[in-house]
C-alpha cells in the first residue's frame, strides 16, 4: 500500500503561489464558530479561520502563532506572552491584547475543555496592548500545551464583546485572524474560503481558494476522490478499507503525520462497578483474550498501533515499560476461571462511526466469546451511545479521545476519581477508584522540571496497566490522503486542522 | 369546491398540530440530548458546562413548557432556533428545500410517467414478451435498494464512463450562469432523480397495467368499440382515463414515501436537500430543526394528498366534492 508514504514535508522546494484545494469535510460542520463549536469538522474548516497564540511541531514543542514570544518565571506560576504586532482581523480591526482577555472570558463559558485547561489560572493581566500575562494558581506542568487554535481560538473582541454570543450573526460568517478568511458556506455542498490578502506572516497563505466538499457518503467520497473532484482527503473521510485501494491511485501521496497533538487512543470503557468486570481478573483476562494484532491489521488495515496502556506513545511521559497483554486466549480463560465467571451475560456497545468500527464490534465480540464470555451487542447511535455511557447503563463500550499531548490534559481525566460524575460522558465513566492513582495525577500535573512528572506519570501508567481500568486497544492512525501536487499541507503536530497556510500547489 | 378546500386545510392543520405534538414527544424518547452531544464533542465536560447548555437550550424547563413554548411558535410560524447550528430553523429549511423539491418532484414526474406509459404498453400487450419484458425491468428497479442503485449508478456513469458527475448540486466553483447553470444543474439531477424515479415507477407500471386490463373488460368499452371508434382513441379517453384512478391514489400515499427516499438518494449523492438535514439534526438531536423538517415534510404530504383529491375531479368527473 506504500505508494507514496511522505516521510517529511518537502520543505526543500521554493513554494508556489495561487491555485485552489478541494478537501473533504465529513460531517458537515454544525456552525464554524470555533469559540462555540468543537466537533472535528468545525476544526479542520475553522483552523484556517481562526488562530492561537501557538502552534505545536510534530514533537509537540510550541512554536510561535499569534504569540511571537514567551517566557515562564523562575516558580513556574507566571506566563509572559509577547503578541504578535501588525494583526488583524479579517474585518481589518487590530488583534491586541484585549481580544486575549475576552477570548478567555467568553471561552470560559462556551468551550469545556479550555474551561477545565483555564481553571488553573489565578489572573490574566495585559500590561500593554502586546503582552499577555497569566499567573497560575500553582504550577501547571502541561500550561504551555493549551494555547493551540482549537483549544483556545482567539475571538474578535468588538464583534462579540456585549452581544447574545448564541445568536451573534458573526457565527454564520466569522472573522478570524487566520490564514484565509469565510467567504461562503453552501449548506449541504460546499464552504469555501480564500487567501486573507492581509495575513500577518508574509507570503503566505500560497493558495488562493479552499473549497471544502460536503459528501455524506463515505463510499461517494472515495469516488469524489478518484474521479479527480477532490485533492485532499483528511484523516478519516473515507472508510479505512478503501484506504489501501485509493493509496495505489497514480499520483497520490499519503501521510499518516499531524495526529500527534491529538494521538487518538481506542479503549473499550469497562464498567467497574457491577458484576463480572468489578473483578480485576475479568478485566484482565478481556485484554489477553483480545486479539489487537488481528485488528490492526484486519480491521485498520495495517494503520496504527497497539496500545500499551493509557498513554499514546506519541504524547510526553510514554513508557512501554509496563506490564504486557498479548493475545492469550488459553491466560483468558484460567483468569475468567480464577475468578468464578460463569458466563453472565455481558453487554457491549460498538461505536456508531461507520462501518470500520462495526466490524471491529464484531471482531472483539467473537474474541470474548472465544474465550468463554457471553457477549450481548447493544446498537445505539453516537448520541444514544454517549448518553448510555455517561449514565453508567453498559458494561463494555467501545470508544476513542484525543489525549492533547500530555497526559495531565488527555489521560489523567478518564481514571481520577474526582472525575467520577454521572450525567458526563469522556471523565472517568468507569468508575475506576484508587487514590494512589488520583494522588499521582494530582501531582503529575503540578510538578517541576519535567524529569520528575516523568517518574510520576511512568509510575501511574505501571499501576494502571496492572490494575485495567478499562481495555486499551489502539493508537489509531488516520491517513490523509491527497495528489502528490499538494506540498506541506501538513507541517505541524495538529495536522490539517491546523489550517494550510504552508500549503502550496506544484502545478 | 372553494369550501371543499377550506375544509381540507382546516382539518390539515389540525393533523399537522397533533404531528407536532406526538413528535416532540417522540424525539424526547431517544437516549441523549444536544447538551450531552455538544459537550462530547468538545472532548471534555463538566456538570456545570452541560447545566449551562440546557438552560441555553431552554431544556431545563418542565417537558409541557416547552411543548408549549413550541407550539405557539408554530402557530404563530415561527419554527424556533437551532442552537446546534446557530440559526433559525426557517433559513435552514429554506436554503434546503429549494433542492429537495426539485430532486422529489423531478424523481416523481419520472416515476408517474414512465410508469404510466410502461403500464399502458404492457397492458395493450398483455402476454407477450414485451409485457414481459416491462414487468420485469420494472421489479428490478423496485426489488434493488436504492442506495445500491445509486452505487452502481456512480460506478457505472461517474467513474466508468465519466459522463455524469457523481455527487453535489452544481460544479462547485464553476460560477456558471443562466441557461449553463440550469444544463450544469440538471447533469448533476439526472442520476439521484432517476435513481429515485426508477424505485417508484415499478408500482406505477404494475398499477396501470392491472387497472387497464380490468377496465378494458367493462361494459363501456364495448359500447365504445360498439360505435366504431379507434383502438388508440379507446385506449387513451376510455380506458386509461378510468384505470388512472387507482394510480393517483396511489401517487398520493406515495408522497410520503418519496421524501424518506429522498434521505438515502441526498446522501448518496451529496445533494443539499432537507433529508440530510433531518438525518443530521436526529444524530445530534437538534430538537427544534427535526421538528421543523418534520412539520414541513408533513405539511407537503398534506398539500400533496389535497391536490391528489383535486386531480380525482379532473380524472373522473364524476367524482363530487363533499362539503
Amino acid at each position: 500500500m506504500v505508494s507514496c508514504w511522505l516521510a517529511a514535508p518537502a520543505l526543500a522546494q521554493e513554494p508556489k503561489t495561487g491555485g485552489v484545494i478541494n478537501a473533504v469535510i465529513q460531517p458537515e460542520p454544525p456552525g464554524l464558530m470555533l469559540a462555540q463549536v468543537q466537533n472535528g469538522p468545525t476544526q479542520m474548516v475553522s483552523g484556517n479561520i481562526f488562530e492561537g497564540l501557538l502552534r505545536y511541531s510534530p514533537k509537540l514543542d510550541p512554536l510561535p502563532e499569534l504569540a511571537e514570544s514567551w517566557s515562564v518565571s523562575e516558580d513556574a506560576k507566571t506566563y509572559t506572552f509577547k503578541l504578535k504586532k501588525g494583526v488583524t482581523w479579517h474585518d481589518g480591526k487590530p488583534f491586541t491584547a484585549a481580544d486575549v482577555l475576552f477570548s478567555i472570558e467568553m471561552l470560559k463559558q462556551t468551550h469545556a475543555r479550555a474551561r477545565t485547561n483555564l481553571a488553573q489560572v489565578d489572573k490574566v493581566e495585559t500590561p500593554d496592548q502586546h503582552t499577555v500575562v497569566f499567573t497560575l494558581k500553582q504550577p501547571f506542568g502541561p500550561f504551555l500545551g493549551i494555547f493551540e487554535v482549537g483549544s483556545m481560538p482567539m475571538v474578535p473582541k468588538h464583534l462579540y464583546d456585549g452581544t447574545d454570543w448564541k445568536t451573534n450573526p458573526y457565527n454564520n460568517a466569522p472573522i478570524g485572524t487566520g490564514p484565509f478568511m469565510f467567504k461562503e458556506w453552501q449548506k449541504g455542498s460546499f464552504i469555501r474560503l480564500v487567501k486573507n490578502p492581509n495575513y500577518h506572516e508574509k507570503g503566505k497563505p500560497y493558495l488562493d481558494e479552499i473549497y471544502w466538499q460536503i459528501i455524506p457518503d463515505a463510499a461517494a467520497r472515495s469516488v469524489a476522490y478518484e474521479t479527480g473532484k477532490v485533492d485532499v482527503l483528511p484523516g478519516g473521510s473515507v472508510e479505512n478499507f478503501d484506504v489501501p485501494r485509493l493509496s495505489k491511485l497514480k499520483d497520490t501521496c499519503v501521510t499518516g503525520a499531524g495526529w500527534e497533538f491529538f494521538s487518538p487512543l481506542a479503549w473499550l470503557w469497562l464498567n467497574n462497578r457491577q458484576g463480572p468486570l468489578a473483578d480485576k481478573r475479568v478485566r484482565q483476562a478481556i485484554m489477553y483474550a483480545i486479539d489487537r494484532d488481528f485488528a490492526k491489521d484486519v480491521i485498520w488495515n495495517g494503520l496504527g498501533k497497539v496500545a500499551t496502556g493509557p498513554s499514546a506513545s506519541t504524547i510526553k511521559f510514554y513508557t512501554d515499560d509496563v506490564k504486557k497483554y498479548p493475545y492469550d486466549p488459553a491466560k483468558a480463560k484460567a483468569l475468567l476461571k480464577e475468578a468464578g465467571y460463569k458466563g453472565e451475560k455481558i453487554r457491549m456497545q460498538p461505536l456508531a462511526y461507520g462501518e470500520t468500527w462495526q466490524r471491529w464490534g464484531e471482531a472483539v465480540k467473537q474474541n470474548l466469546q472465544d474465550a468463554g464470555m457471553t457477549i450481548e451487542t447493544i446498537a445505539t447511535d453516537v448520541a444514544g451511545g454517549n448518553q448510555k455511557i455517561a449514565e453508567w447503563d453498559y458494561d463494555i463500550a467501545f470508544t476513542y479521545l484525543y489525549q492533547y499531548g500530555d497526559p495531565a490534559l488527555g489521560v489523567g481525566r478518564n481514571y481520577i476519581s474526582s472525575n467520577i460524575a454521572k450525567g458526563q460522558v469522556f471523565n472517568n465513566v468507569e468508575g475506576y477508584s484508587n487514590p494512589e492513582i488520583d494522588k499521582l495525577f494530582a501531582e503529575g500535573a503540578v510538578a517541576t522540571p519535567d524529569s520528575k512528572r516523568k517518574e510520576i506519570y511512568e509510575k501511574a501508567q505501571k499501576i494502571l496497566v496492572e490494575d485495567v481500568p478499562v481495555a486499551w486497544m489502539l493508537e489509531l492512525q488516520f491517513p490523509t490522503i491527497m495528489r502528490c501536487k499538494v506540498k506541506n499541507l501538513i507541517t505541524t503536530g495538529i495536522g490539517v486542522n491546523d489550517g494550510f497556510k504552508d500549503a502550496w500547489l506544484d502545478k | 369546491m372553494l369550501s371543499f378546500v377550506a375544509q381540507r386545510v382546516l382539518k390539515g392543520v389540525i393533523v399537522l398540530l397533533a404531528i407536532v405534538v406526538l413528535n416532540f414527544f417522540l424525539i424526547r424518547l431517544a437516549p441523549g440530548d444536544p447538551a450531552v452531544v455538544m459537550a462530547g464533542e468538545a472532548g471534555a465536560s463538566d456538570q456545570v458546562f452541560v447545566k449551562q447548555l440546557r438552560e441555553k437550550f431552554g431544556l431545563d424547563k418542565p417537558l409541557p413548557e416547552q411543548l408549549f413554548i413550541y407550539v405557539k411558535g408554530v402557530l404563530t410560524l415561527d419554527l424556533g432556533f437551532s442552537f446546534r447550528q446557530q440559526a433559525p430553523v426557517a433559513k435552514l429549511i429554506g436554503e434546503r428545500l429549494p433542492a429537495t423539491l426539485l430532486l422529489t418532484l423531478t424523481a416523481f414526474a419520472i416515476s408517474l410517467t414512465l410508469g404510466i406509459l410502461f403500464g399502458t404498453f404492457a397492458a395493450r400487450f398483455a402476454g407477450t414478451i414485451l409485457d414481459t419484458g416491462i414487468t420485469v425491468f420494472a421489479l428490478i428497479f423496485y426489488a434493488m435498494p436504492i442506495f445500491w442503485v445509486a452505487l452502481m449508478g456512480i460506478l457505472l456513469f461517474s467513474v466508468t464512463f465519466d459522463w455524469l458527475p457523481s455527487f453535489g448540486y452544481e460544479t462547485v466553483g464553476a460560477n456558471l450562469k443562466g441557461l449553463a447553470h440550469a444544463v450544469d444543474v440538471a447533469k448533476h439531477l439526472i442520476m439521484p432523480a432517476m435513481t429515485l424515479g426508477l424505485f417508484f415507477m415499478a408500482t406505477y407500471t404494475r398499477m396501470t397495467r392491472a387497472s387497464m386490463l380490468e377496465v378494458k373488460r367493462l361494459d363501456f368499452v364495448k359500447t365504445a368499440r360498439a360505435k366504431g371508434l379507434s383502438d388508440a382513441v379507446i385506449q387513451r379517453r376510455h380506458v386509461l382515463r378510468n384505470a388512472l384512478l387507482p394510480v393517483v391514489t396511489l401517487a398520493g400515499v406515495h408522497s410520503g414515501t418519496l421524501i424518506g427516499g429522498a434521505v438515502i438518494t441526498e446522501t448518496v449523492f451529496a445533494w443539499p436537500g432537507i433529508g440530510r438535514l433531518m438525518y443530521d439534526a436526529l444524530l445530534q438531536r437538534d430538537y427544534n430543526l427535526l421538528l421543523g423538517v418534520f412539520v414541513i415534510c408533513s405539511a407537503m404530504v398534506l398539500i400533496f394528498n389535497l391536490v391528489t383529491d383535486l386531480v380525482y375531479r379532473l380524472v373522473d368527473p364524476r367524482i363530487e366534492f363533499a362539503s
